[in-house]
Parts: C-alpha cells; sequence; structure tokens
C-alpha cells in the first residue's frame, strides 16, 4: 500500500505498525524519535499498537540537542 | 557542504542575540548547498545546553519541503567555547543523516564547523562559505 513517509510517497507491506516501520527504515534508537501521523503526534507507547493504513502520512524525526 | 554567507551571519547574529544562551535551529537546502535558516526556540533556555520543541521541528520540516527544500544540518552556538562537539553534544547526536553545525562566539571571536557524529564517532565536514 502506498503511503507518505517524511513527505515521499512510498510502497509498503500492508499491516506495518509505526515501531515496525521505524525498523524498516533503519531507526536504531525509536525511543529517541517523534513521530506524527496524519498531523498528529503518535505517543511512544503506541508505536506498536498503531498500525499504519492506506494513505497515510508519517512524519518522524529525531530529538536534538546537546550540550557544551 | 557549502553554505551562503549570509546565512552564516544570521546564525552569528542570532548567537549574539541569544547569549549567554546557546542559540539553535535548522539549516536547509539542496544537495550540497544550504540556503536556508531556520532559527528554532532553545527548549532548555541554557548556556550550556539546548534541545529542540518536537512541534517546532515538525513545523519547520514541512515548511522547508513546502519550499523544495531538503533539511541539511542542525546548528547551535556555544557561546563559551569551542565550535566542536562536546561529550554531550556527540552522546545526544542520533540522526546519522544530519550534519551537526556548531557556532562559536568564544571571547568575540567567530568561529563556525561542521560535523557528522555517528554512533558517537565525529568526522569533520568542510564547510565552505560562499560569499
Amino acid at each position: 500500500m502506498r503511503i507518505k513517509i517524511n513527505g515521499k510517497e512510498q510502497v509498503i507491506e500492508k499491516g506495518l505498525s509505526v515501531a515496525e516501520l521505524l525498523i524498516v527504515n533503519k531507526v536504531e534508537m525509536p525511543d529517541m524519535v517523534s513521530v506524527q501521523l496524519n498531523g498528529e503526534f503518535v505517543r511512544r507507547g503506541k508505536f506498536s499498537q498503531t498500525v499504519l493504513k492506506e494513505n497515510d502520512e508519517i512524519d518522524f524525526l529525531y530529538f536534538m540537542g546537546g550540550g557544551k | 557542504m557549502r553554505i551562503k554567507g549570509e546565512i552564516v551571519n544570521k546564525i552569528f547574529a542570532q548567537g549574539e542575540q541569544e547569549a549567554p544562551l546557546e542559540a539553535c535551529g535548522y539549516l536547509a537546502g539542496e544537495k550540497d548547498r544550504i540556503t536556508n535558516h531556520f532559527p528554532l526556540r532553545n527548549v532548555d533556555q541554557s548556556s550550556e545546553h539546548f534541545s529542540l520543541d518536537p512541534q517546532e521541528q515538525f513545523s519547520v520540516i514541512r515548511r522547508a519541503r513546502s519550499e523544495g527544500l531538503a533539511i541539511l544540518a542542525v546548528y547551535h552556538t556555544h557561546p563559551a567555547s569551542l565550535p566542536r562537539p562536546s561529550a554531550e553534544d556527540i552522546k545526544l547526536a542520533y540522526d546519522p543523516n544530519i550534519i551537526y553545525v556548531i557556532a562559536s562566539l568564544l571571547n568575540g571571536h567567530q568561529q563556525i564547523k561542521a560535523f557528522w557524529i555517528i554512533k558517537g564517532q565525529v568526522t569533520a565536514e568542510e564547510l565552505i562559505i560562499e560569499e
């Protein structure tokens, strides 16, 4: 099925969860990633239970921070 | 990576305005050329730390995308230390696909450098400033 990942259309397997999509996209530290699905934040505790649907738009980004 | 000189000037202007706090934001452009600067709020409001607000990050990323730009780098200032990644910078660099730019204001000297930080390994990226 087709979805948009970070603005780019991609074909993915049906039934993938957000957690599985992050693995497919080689995200090694999902605990440090924020996800929005169709413009709404997905809580980290819900990554495994949130299943993607046709035409979903998912964006993810890494925590950004640092110090001196 | 190339960067427009005016973008570098904007980073330092923001850094001086927000000092002694660390200033931060995203840099966007196409391929290997940074052409746009998106200042972001330092949620930590600290002179020794910075972090970005995910909601603001998503907003900027979508804005850049709508302008046909890619996010190429994240930057922050070191108001009182050299432009090199600190232990905390390295520890918290989770994104292997972005360049980390550090702008130093130490003792009034403006220095800017860029790095890849992947799994704790730091590699300098040449930053060519275009006039």
